[in-house]
């Protein structure tokens, strides 16, 4: 078992390249419990948390989009000033784990085990993230859609990594909710993201823990758009609001399992879209 | 001089003393059983069966043993002594042979040079099963459809209650079912051990993290069929119990490969594991009907209550009495009906859990008073304030209560505690439902408030005489205390201090290692410690202080029984002399051991009939919850409680067991439940097994009642299981009014909240 504690991006590309079938750590909060359980035993290993590449942020010059690297932890994403930029990402770091797990993991690790109730990843969907992805000899750029596949499953090859993801800059609502039976650190049941493009006049929604993956409603959506001006400011009835959650709800798929059931998680989500939307129709208005 | 100055001394009785384990434990230098190690010891690690029922065709465990760095695997066919164990009964083998009887029942066990190398043994050994449809549903091992699946059939006990006239109808009838899920004790310090074989061979010493020495004791030296004296146990620094550690889990494993090997052997449980490795709260079904008068005067209770047990007896038997025997609550009640099944199943075995049986039984008789309340028209505080238990009332076991029973007060000085302020306009969102989910807002949330009070026996029952031995040795005015008392994590460690200052005006008390090389102090369980060890070390201290007075009077020419400790020095309460504890003691050694037994008590006849307890505590829980109504989501806010402790002697940590007791019962009404599907846990782990955060915790309001007990050596009773008891319906209570719905089942899930 070789182990690599790579302290560049360059240096832990060619150690993918010269060890095939590596695996990569950032913080180890989801690959750690997989070796723990025995459901993996480490080969080779390619340790990402000194690579410095991935821990960086910055707004590009038109002021368009943000590029958030891989390795920053969720810790950072709660606090300012990162928070401000992304509010319901912060929002959704803030659902994770505990600080010892806020501050270790990471969007890169999330999107690399790509669970369905990965708290990251309906934030990158409501906001059409782009992942990118770098080998030794080449680069891609993915929509955040195209990257997740399905339970546990995405595109990346394995002698890539995910360097990167970069979101729109937005101005407008953008909040996540997510419901378990504690009220701290708990797995997700169901949660919800909604993102208001304001200037774009959209509304994204996209819910996490109730399909295989992430799923975008992009029925409701269109639904939405068609019943009312979505062009700042909002003007959503409460029964439009109600409406709009019912039909996001049915665009999931979720199971009966140990921790919650199909019906309530279904449930759940309609009552997060429609709280959600009115979080947005309020947004920036002073309050009744 | 007076009492009080002595009890304010610094680390006396009534003083927040500090504990000697406690400093050690916050900077994480305390050393925890897993913590142990020995110069070339091996790894030990179970095989367990993934079946919850099947026929053993063979195991063939020559793959492991041709691993390198095995060194033994043992199955039941090594064991040399007896093939089982149990606490009560002896029916749960240490390995399955023929039958394995729950997914996770231990089938091999291996020896290995690293952990890794134990797991791949444990890979490497073949068991061909033949697998079997699991009995799962308690009623069907009541019915008989089942045929048995263990020798001793599949219903552990029946206990009926008979008393008074068995058709008589109340003016008022109340009745429903009620379930309680199966809770865990989740102790955070893992089961670990290290077993070390003699020099000389054929004997062992064992460092273990145990609820009871000397129990796993006897019931290791049976199985490794060995004398007693041959296996010597300590204490390893343990992690917390809550019932978990009663049973033995790894004890027989260790010590047997550590015999095999002629190696020191350690094992120790992951979170995991543990889950199969220990015993859990019985999941019950009970159906309550009250009868009462119109004005909510109490008259008779029926229950039918079903207990189910899983695969091994125990300690069934014993919590199954205690269930029924407290099915009335701290409520006087003249008529009863009660029948009651402890069951055999093919789930996880269940056992002793804080609280006893009795938790599930108060979650159905509070429940049960708050329909009872609603019919007659009063309020909750109101029928419990009527109907409350007074000593000197008998009990459906004809029982006298003649504990100290201030079950009015518990529920006065409850109610006196002041409400939370409500909801702000604009709240904290983490701390309304949903937390950091920040699912809801200040209008999607309802409050309500619920109520539950409980009765709650103490020590062990039946006729079972659990004494406790304490030694105390003085000399040159240092007190050495012996005792083979498990120090879970309750602090009976300073407790014994305390003591110890109090009676003989020491301020130095030092602790010899727990283990059997002094007599049974019985188990750290049935909230039984302070009275019984803590009865052993008072009246080993107090001989010892009658020897150090006869000395001091001899030597002064006084009546000894004119001295007395003031402080920590000896006085002549009628005349000048004084003399320092210190100086009375140099160069001398008072050496004495006690034995601390309670009173005597009786098995029930076949109507349940019988003085089978030693005595009772009683406490009153007011919950305070904030609803999310419309997602099914809690944040308890607010319990208040009131609870009969006979007396405070460790301010701190009689704060410790409330809070800690109200998080345990919080848990159960919310949250906690392994979640079995055909006798298979779903949620061995603590991402998805839930307990609470401090996000969940709520603020606790305590009033401590203090009516010293005349029955207790210290006037204390324990205190140990009653804060988890009557919380749970507390918190379900306040949830019911938030709802409005029935929620007849704990732990209440937001699912239940949402379509129930
Ligand atoms: C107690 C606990 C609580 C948790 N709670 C939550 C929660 O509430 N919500 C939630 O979403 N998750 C939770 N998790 C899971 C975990 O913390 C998250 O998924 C986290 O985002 C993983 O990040 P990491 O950096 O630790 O990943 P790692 O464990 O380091 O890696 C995870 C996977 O991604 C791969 N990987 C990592 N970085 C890269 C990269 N740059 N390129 C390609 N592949 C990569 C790894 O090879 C591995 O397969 C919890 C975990 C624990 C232990």
């Amino acid at each position: 078992m070789t182990v690599v504690n790579a302290t560049s991006l360059q240096q832990a590309l060619e150690a993918l390249h010269d060890h095939p079938g590596a695996r990569l750590v950032q913080g180890g909060t989801d690959l750690m419990v997989e070796v723990n359980f025995n459901r993996t035993t480490l080969h080779d290993v390619v340790a990402l948390r000194r690579v410095n590449e991935l821990k960086r942020w910055h707004i590009a010059e038109d002021s368009q989009t943000i590029r958030l690297g891989a390795g920053i932890p969720y810790a950072e994403m709660e606090r300012s000033p990162l928070c401000h930029h992304l509010p319901a990402l912060a929002q959704a770091a803030r659902t994770v784990g505990s600080p010892q797990i806020r501050a270790a993991g990471s969007l890169g690790g999330n999107l690399g085990t790509c669970s369905p109730a990965g708290d990251g990843l309906p934030v990158l969907s409501a906001l059409d993230a782009t992942v990118h992805l770098q080998s030794l000899d080449a680069s891609r750029d993915l929509s955040i859609h195209e990257f997740m596949l399905g339970v546990k499953k995405n595109a990346r090859q394995p002698n890539e990594v995910i360097v990167a993801v970069t979101l729109p800059v937005l101005n407008g609502f953008q909040g996540y909710a997510k419901v378990g039976t504690r009220n701290a650190m708990v797995i997700s049941a169901a949660s919800v993201c909604v993102v208001h493009d304001a200037l774009g006049g959209t509304i994204r929604v996209a819910l996490g823990a109730v399909a295989p993956t992430v799923v975008r409603t992009r029925e409701a959506e269109a639904w939405l758009a068609s019943q009312t001006n979505l062009a700042a400011p909002l003007t959503v009835t409460p029964e439009l609001a109600r409406e709009f959650g019912r039909r996001a709800a049915a665009e999931c798929s979720p199971i009966d399992d140990h921790r919650s059931t199909a019906s309530y998680r279904r449930h759940a989500i309609a009552v997060l879209v429609e709280r959600l939307l009115l979080r947005a129709n309020d947004h920036g208005k002073s309050p009744r | 001089m007076t009492t009080k100055t002595s009890t304010q001394r610094r680390g006396a009785l009534g003083s927040s003393a500090l504990r000697p384990d406690g400093i050690p434990k916050v900077q994480g230098r305390f050393a925890f059983s897993s913590d142990a190690w020995a110069d070339s010891m091996l790894w030990g690690a179970t095989l367990r069966s993934p079946h919850p029922h099947a026929r053993i065709v063979s195991i063939d465990v020559s793959g492991a043993l041709a691993i390198n760095g095995v060194s033994a695997v043992i199955t039941a066919k090594d064991v040399p002594g007896q093939l089982t164990y149990g606490l009560i009964a002896s029916d749960q083998p240490v390995f399955a042979s023929e039958m394995v009887r729950y997914a996770g029942e231990p089938v091999a066990a291996v020896a290995a040079d690293h952990p890794e190398t134990a797991r791949r043994a444990l890979d490497a050994i073949r068991v061909d099963y033949e697998v079997l449809p699991p009995l799962v549903d308690a009623e069907d091992a009541i019915s008989g459809s089942f045929p048995a699946i263990h020798p001793d059939g599949n219903v552990i006990r029946r206990q009926r209650i008979i008393r008074g006239d068995q058709s008589f109808v109340g003016d008022v009838v109340v009745e429903g079912y009620y379930d309680v899920g199966m809770q865990d004790q989740a102790f955070l310090g893992l089961e670990a051990a290290l077993a070390l074989p003699d020099d000389a061979g054929g004997g062992v010493e064992l460092f273990v993290a145990t609820q009871w020495l000397h129990e796993d004791q006897k019931q290791i030296a049976a199985c490794l069929d060995l004398p007693i004296e041959k296996v010597r146990l300590t204490l390893g620094g343990v992690g917390g119990a809550f019932g978990g550690r009663e049973d033995i889990s790894l004890q027989v494993h260790c010590c047997l490969l550590a015999l095999t090997t002629g190696r020191p052997i350690k094992m120790q449980y992951g979170r995991e594991e543990s889950f199969f490795g220990h015993i859990h709260r019985h999941p019950a079904r009970i159906f309550m009907r009250h009868h009462a008068d119109w004005d909510g005067t109490l008259r008779r209770v029926e229950a039918r209550v079903v207990l189910d047990g899983g695969a091994y007896a125990s300690t069934s038997s014993a919590v199954l009495i205690n269930a029924v025997t407290h099915m009335q609550g701290p409520y006087k009640c003249e008529m009863a009906t009660v029948d009651g099944y402890a069951v055999r199943s093919n789930n996880p075995p269940c056992g002793a859990m804080r609280g006893f049986g009795v938790v599930q039984a108060c979650f159905a008789h509070e429940s049960q008073m708050d329909k009872l309340a609603a019919a007659c028209g009063l309020d909750p505080v109101d029928i419990r304030l009527k109907n409350a238990m007074r000593t000197g009332d008998r009990l459906i076991t004809g029982q006298v209560m003649d504990s100290v029973a201030p079950v009015e007060r518990c529920i006065r000085e409850t109610a006196a505690i002041p409400l939370p302020e409500p909801l702000p306009a604009d709240p904290d969102p983490l701390l309304i439902p949903g937390g950091a989910g920040l699912t809801a807002r200040r209008g999607n949330i309802t409050r309500g408030i619920g109520w539950g009070v409980s009765i709650k026996n103490l020590m062990y029952s039946e006729g079972f005489d659990d004494y406790a031995t304490a030694r105390c040795r003085l000399a040159n005015g240092v007190a050495t205390l012996q005792f083979a008392t498990a120090e879970v994590g309750q602090g009976f460690v300073v407790l014994a201090q305390q003591i110890a200052r109090t009676v003989l005006g020491v301020d130095t008390v030092l602790l010899e290692p727990i283990s059997t090389a002094i007599g049974s102090a019985g188990s750290t369980s049935a909230s039984r410690q302070t009275w019984m060890s803590g009865g052993a070390v008072d009246g080993a201290c107090r001989l010892v202080r009658e020897r150090l007075f006869e000395h001091v009077a001899a030597t002064h020419h006084v009546d000894p029984l004119r001295l007395v400790i003031d402080g920590t020095d000896v006085v002549d309460s009628m005349g000048t002399l004084r003399v320092t504890v210190t100086e009375a003691s140099k160069d001398l050694t008072f050496d004495e051991t006690f034995e601390h037994h309670h009173r005597a008590t009786e098995e029930l006849d076949e109507n349940g009939q019988g003085n089978c307890h030693v005595a009772f505590a009683f406490v009153a829980h007011r919950a305070v919850v904030d609803v999310d109504t419309e997602l099914g989501l809690v944040k308890v806010v607010q319990v208040a409680t009131a609870q009969d402790v006979g007396r405070v002697l460790n301010p701190l940590a009689a704060l410790g067991q409330v809070e800690g007791g109200i998080a345990q019962g919080l848990g159960l009404a919310v949250m906690e439940e392994i979640v079995l599907e055909n006798g298979r846990m779903r949620n061995p782990s603590f991402t998805d097994y839930l307990l609470p955060t401090a996000l969940d915790a709520p603020e606790v309001v305590v009033s401590m009642i203090e009516e010293p007990e005349p029955q207790a050596p210290l006037g204390a009773k324990g205190i140990g299981e009653p804060p988890c008891i009557s919380v749970t319906p507390a918190i379900v209570a306040a949830i019911r009014q938030a709802t409005g719905k029935e929620l007849p089942r704990v732990p209440v899930r937001p699912h239940d909240i949402v379509f129930g």
